[in-house]
């Protein structure tokens, strides 16, 4: 079998940042599993700029972005083997991948960091009725016909859901000649940044309708055209409200959902809200040595924070490698919940003894003005911070200083919003 | 004249007032609560630019196209004549990292560069 200290699951820009970090912090043998034919994973599509601002300070597009680390890597002596899927983890951190080379591979690793990034919802998770004509896709696949295989998967296009993948792809399509009828968001208000709505949307005179959804979808072979409706405040059509509109595509721009099969065969802990694995603040899932970092932990907008989150893991596995570290103690656990208005928070879990400062990320579960976030170890508040203005789109975090944990008098920190 | 518009220049998102003259000069920017917000007002009643980004089609490559940005921003109003000027643009691989596959876009003196090898 072969031997590896490290073995990082997924060549995106989580699993490149996390091998770089490991590598910088001393771990010898390290190997990155990639199912696709280059490194780079989801950002190789994402070839409109805004990428890298906070960590480079430049805005990159994504592949140029993707590029940096990959030439990062060539500098180093950390493995790549493309085309290669893994399949399995057992027990004592043995992964199992395959590919057209070697057949079937065991490989024995000391740790495994997880960095399969996630999917898009796709419309079998969502409940509309219609036939089952060509021409409805998630936004991220047209985003690769258009961007990749060089060609336009329609002419005439509506799209549901306001995430950023679905503007930066009505303004792509726009661009390309195709004409975007519209885009229809559930909520009332968009998931995206509002960059993306004035650049993407409003500059082309392209509607967003809030507070609205597709109800059926018409075309036996072909798509030919969508049912749309208002919803009410829980979300249901308003019947009368019902509206035809033509078009040959529709773009399905409904959310994200972290890959995590392996994590889940792997026997590892998921949080039912973020439906990534439940981490300490060196991104250790419940199984020690295999290390969770990047959209299949939480989905991200931003790949900078997709970067630091994956040095920290990379860091984590490096310091369980070279030190073998124990298993966390559960007496000596602070766990970090969400409350009112905090939706959810990653690490889920922090250790007393630990040696830095933790940030922990959360995101909000409406719009909010003028309120504060909260830290609270029982009756004790340990942070405290006004906030102009809080959106679900937008990935927050607060800072909790070393010195602080390990003075805490309870076992539980609290996260939340007060007016 | 009165403008309202969202300063994107941070994710708080102030909702800015302009006011115009006859000349398209702006008078006063209301709303914002920091300097960037008047920038950004002014910037986008004067002279909006924005970054373009598409592809370009590549022969003998390994892929049928590569991605491609204006160097740097191009006013607005000149998106879609630069879009037909890169649609009909073929250029031979191998393609590196940051040619220049197009110079001078529409006269913009801005070229378009190459953000992806193949
Ligand atoms: C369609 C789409 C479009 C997006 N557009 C934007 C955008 O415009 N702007 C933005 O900021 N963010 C965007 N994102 C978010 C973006 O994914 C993140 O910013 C970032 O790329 C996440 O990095 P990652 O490494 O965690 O995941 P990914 O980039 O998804 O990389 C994960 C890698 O793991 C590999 N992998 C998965 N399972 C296995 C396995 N079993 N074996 C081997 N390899 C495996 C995948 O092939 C992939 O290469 C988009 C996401 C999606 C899905
Ligand atoms: S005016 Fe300043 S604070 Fe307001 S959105 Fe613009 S940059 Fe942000």
């Amino acid at each position: 079998m072969l031997k590896y200290d490290l073995v990082v699951i997924g060549g995106g820009p989580a699993g490149m940042a996390a091998a770089l970090r490991a590598r910088e912090c001393g771990v010898q043998k390290i190997i990155i599993l990639e199912r696709a034919a280059t490194l780079g994973g989801i950002l190789e599509q994402c070839i409109h700029t805004g990428f890298g601002l906070h960590y480079f300070g430049e805005e990159l597009s994504g592949p140029e972005y993707a590029y940096r680390f990959i030439e990062e890597l060539k500098k180093t002596d950390i493995e790549v083997k493309v085309d290669t899927m893994v399949t399995d983890i057992l027990s004592d951190n043995v992964v199992v991948a395959t590919n057209n080379t070697d057949g079937i591979l065991q490989i024995q690793a000391t740790a495994i960091i997880l960095a399969m990034g996630c999917r898009e919802r796709p419309r079998g998770a969502l409940d509309m009725p219609g036939s089952r004509a060509a021409g409805v896709m998630t936004a991220g696949t047209a985003q690769k016909y258009v961007n990749i295989d060089g060609y336009m998967p329609g002419k005439k296009i509506v799209i549901l859901g306001s995430g950023d993948i679905g503007l930066i792809m009505a303004r792509r399509m726009t661009l390309e000649g195709a004409k975007v009828e519209m885009v229809c968001e559930l909520m009332p208000y968009s998931g995206g940044l509002t960059r993306n709505i004035v650049q993407c949307l409003d500059d082309l005179g392209i509607p967003l309708k809030l507070s609205c959804t597709v109800v059926k979808t018409h075309g036996l072979e072909r798509l030919e055209g969508v049912t749309i409706a208002n919803v009410d405040e829980y979300r249901r059509p308003i019947p009368g409200t019902e509206q035809y509109v033509e078009c040959d595509t529709l773009l399905l721009s409904v959310g994200l959902i972290p890959e995590n099969e392996l994590t889940r065969m792997a026997g590892i802990e998921i949080d039912p809200i973020t439906n990534g694995a439940i981490v300490d603040e060196y991104r250790q899932t419940s199984r020690p040595g295999i290390f969770a970092c990047g959209n299949v932990l939480q989905v991200h907008d931003l790949v900078d924070y997709v970067t630091q989150e994956s040095q920290i893991a990379g860091e984590g596995a490096a310091k369980y490698i070279l030190s073998k570290k124990e298993a966390n103690n559960a007496d000596n656990t602070i766990r970090v919940k969400a409350e009112s208005g905090v939706r959810y928070v990653v690490p889920q879990n922090i250790n007393r003894s630990t040696d830095k400062d933790v940030k922990i990320y959360f995101r909000v579960a409406d719009v909010y003005k003028d309120t504060s976030v909260v830290v609270t170890c029982g009756d004790e508040v340990i942070y405290k911070r006004k906030k102009r203005k809080l959106a679900p789109g937008e990935m927050e975090n607060v800072a909790i200083k070393l010195d602080d944990i390990a003075k805490l008098s309870g076992n539980e920190l609290t996260v939340k919003l007060e007016v | 004249m009165i403008k309202e518009m969202v300063c994107v220049s941070c994710p708080i998102g102030c909702m800015l007032t302009v006011e115009l003259n006859d000349q398209n000069e702006v008078l006063s920017v209301k709303g914002n609560t920091c300097k960037r917000g008047e920038q950004y007002a002014i910037d986008e009643c004067t002279n909006p630019v924005r970054m373009l980004t598409s592809t370009v089609k590549v022969n003998g490559g390994k892929l049928p196209v590569v991605p491609v940005k204006t160097a740097k921003p191009i006013p607005k109003g000149k998106m879609f004549d630069c879009m037909q000027v890169i649609n009909s643009t073929v250029v031979d691989a191998p393609v590196k990292m940051g040619d220049v596959l197009i110079q001078d876009i529409c006269g913009t003196g801005i070229d378009i560069i190459a953000t992806n090898e193949n």
